[in-house]
């Protein structure tokens, strides 16, 4: 989820290599369990998916409770768990501003989309966009940039998984990584054919507690160990890293030069915009059955993922004091195994029972953990297909309920199998670049389009087609051309150099172009027919709830 | 969760519908939107100015940032704790002026509307 988030090729396994087979059969039986009851949940779930609002939303009968607890599944990626416990533990200081991002996100959900959303929408992102624009151009931009955001993520999750597991299992083969793609993307086909939203949303409320007692585990081991003296636990991590003081100020990783500045705050801006245009996040509010149960879902949200990302200060912090920084980037370069190497070090070390316990726990919160996130964005790309571009757009609003339903189920199945061959072929792919992609893409085509056609009443179908467009077209693009691609040793293709957009992140330039395209090419159109009666029907009822579905 | 069945989910949205145009154009309606839109506006343009603020403090302003306050806590997790506050605290008071103030009249207008039309769960 976060650009930390970078998988080196694992070629180092994890430090207790002699212990590890033991370890390997109790992670293993542990993920085991958690697949087993999230698929028999799955199936009891399935039977009870009976028509579309079910398929796609759950039927709408979940509690705010329980909804904000999915929408914490659903945001808490493995990267925000292991990417950013591992920047604050080489980082410091620099790890944690990334949780701030995360969090502060969710306000622009609260204040100005999630009940709106849930008050105009029936079952995807596409409904509000198109609900007074042209049906087929608006939904067909909506689907193309909700797939496109979802595949970004979903590719990084898959990827990801891959070397983190067989990290964790220290599998070192292609065939054993390929074939832990294979597994999660098959298991992720299974909850979302077969259980729908209903089961997808119980997958990811069941690993939101897994991972926050996981977590919560872990910090109260760490805290103790000092004392609960937090400013204890600092000094100790500033000491351990041979850094000083300057491991607990801002600029380790960002405060090179000027240009990596004003990358860090290209990367900021884009992370608390891109979450209120996330497709994945933004379907789970179509769960609940009102705005105001909406509301409380996101206020749910915000204080288990504000706790979450609290934890992770102890989580990072901990790792960075109780092991050395050689012991951690020797397990993975970018860091992303200190979570689990803190766990085995705080249960006693390599060799104790206690410590191949607490790794082998935390290394399968890890797996519910992507499998969770992958489920939801499956589930969100699959719905946005069916019901936006299948049901709306090739079929102009004439398939049943019923083959709606059919054509969402086999884009998952299809959606899934081009995340299991991409990340496959995509191997040793630095996911960093396409997840920070993912939410510069949400916040620079979703979110204008979003807020404009909730709040402007001049927006037109052109002003939503040139934002999503204009927003995608800059993200992607310069990505493309950014040191992420080429150029650099980092890059997906270090060995060319085509790149002269010099910031890995692209939201400083592009989330403006979105916003300005959509102002533009609404100034540009011609007044609509019914333009100001569409717009006074969604304003009444995104207000008050109007004839909500 | 699963037992009550989601009323009248399916059928053409055809019907005597609220004249919407009205609707938006009533006084009762341009209260709720002010009301409304007076909180949030400003709010999310504070919270994302005190954001940046605080992006650009960390990248820009590294020494005030690094002075020590408590211990080994300086200024820069100070603000960073304070983010997390001030994030709650923003969540917080929404919540609680959203139901005092907009809820009311939008149920209001929402209940008049359905009782008046019959739009219940459309569509």
């Amino acid at each position: 989820m976060s650009a930390t988030y970078q998988l080196a090729t694992p070629a180092v396994q994890l430090a207790a290599a002699e212990g590890a087979s033991e370890h390997r059969s109790l992670i293993i039986t542990l993920f085991s369990v958690f697949v087993v009851i999230t698929l028999v949940i799955t199936v009891w779930a399935g039977r009870r998916t009976k028509d579309a609002t079910d398929f796609y939303a759950g039927g709408r009968q979940f509690s705010g409770f329980q909804n904000g607890l999915a929408v914490s599944g659903d945001y808490m990626s493995a990267a925000s768990f292991l990417g950013i416990a591992g920047a604050i533990a080489l980082y410091g200081y620099d790890g944690f501003l990334y949780s701030i991002g995360f969090l502060v996100a969710w306000l622009v959900a609260l204040l100005l989309v999630a009940e709106p959303l849930r008050n105009s929408g029936r079952y995807t992102m596409g409904d509000v966009l198109a609900y007074r624009m042209r049906q087929r151009p608006v939904r067909t931009a909506a689907g193309i940039s909700t797939i496109i955001v979802s595949i970004f993520y979903l590719l990084a999750q898959m990827v990801g998984a891959g070397a983190l597991v067989a990290l964790l299992l220290g599998i070192t083969g292609d065939a054993g990584k390929n074939l832990i793609v294979v597994l999660v993307g098959v298991v992720m086909i299974l909850y979302v054919t077969i259980g729908g939203m209903k089961g997808t949303t119980w997958v990811q409320m069941i690993k939101a507690c897994l991972l926050i007692v996981g977590t919560l585990i872990i910090t109260v081991l760490v805290l103790h160990k000092y004392g609960y003296n937090v400013s204890e636990l600092l000094g100790a991590a500033a000491e351990t890293s041979g850094k000083g003081a300057s491991f607990l100020e801002p600029g380790l990783q960002y405060g090179a030069d000027a240009t990596s500045k004003i990358n860090f705050l290209s990367l900021g801006i884009a992370l608390v915009l891109g979450t209120a245009g996330l497709p994945h996040i933004l379907i789970r509010f179509y769960t609940v059955p009102t705005a105001m149960a909406a509301r409380k879902s996101v206020l749910w949200a915000i204080g288990i993922i504000g706790v979450f990302y609290l934890m992770t200060i102890a989580l990072g912090f901990g790792a960075a004091a109780l092991l050395s920084p050689k012991t951690i980037t020797d397990s993975n370069a970018a860091g992303n195994t200190a979570a689990p190497l803190l766990a085995q070090e705080i249960g006693g070390g390599a060799d104790s029972t206690g410590g191949a316990i607490l790794l082998a726990m935390i290394s399968a919160v890890a797996f519910a953990t992507i499998l969770a996130v992958v489920a939801g964005l499956t589930l969100a790309s699959s719905s946005s297909f069916a019901h936006d571009l299948y049901a709306n757009v090739i079929r102009k609003g004439k398939a049943s309920e019923k083959e709606e339903v059919k054509a969402a189920r086999i884009s998952a199945v299809l959606i899934g199998g081009v995340a299991i061959a991409l990340g496959i072929f995509a191997g040793n792919l630095n996911v960093a670049g396409l997840v920070a992609l993912a939410f510069a893409v949400a916040a620079s085509a979703n979110l204008p389009t979003i807020l404009y056609s909730l709040f402007w009443k001049r927006f037109t179908t052109r002003g939503a087609l040139w934002s999503i467009y204009a927003g995608l077209i800059s993200s992607v693009g310069l990505v493309l051309f950014s040191p992420v691609v080429s150029g650099a040793e980092s890059s997906m293709f270090p060995g060319v150099d085509f790149s002269w957009f010099p910031l890995e992140n692209p939201g400083l330039i592009s989330i403006p172009v979105g916003f300005l395209a959509g102002f533009l090419g609404a100034l540009w159109s011609k007044d609509e027919a019914a333009q100001g009666e569409k717009y006074a029907e969604l304003e009444v009822r995104s207000m008050t709830g109007t004839g909500a579905h | 969760m699963d037992t009550a069945p989601e009323q009248g989910s399916s059928g053409p949205p055809e019907r005597p519908g609220p004249d919407y145009t009205e609707v938006q154009q009533s006084q009762e309606f341009g209260e709720l939107r002010r009301t409304y839109r007076t909180f949030v506006f400003p709010l999310t343009i504070a919270f994302v100015v005190w954001y940046v603020l605080y992006v650009l403090l960390s990248n820009y302003a590294g020494g005030f940032m690094g002075v020590k306050v408590v211990g080994n806590v300086n200024v820069a997790f100070i603000f960073g704790l304070a983010q997390f506050v001030t994030t709650f605290l923003i969540a917080w008071w929404y919540s609680r002026f959203a139901a005092a103030k907009i809820d009311p009249k939008g149920e209001a207008i929402k209940n008049r509307l359905e009782s008046e039309h019959g739009t219940r769960g459309d569509a």
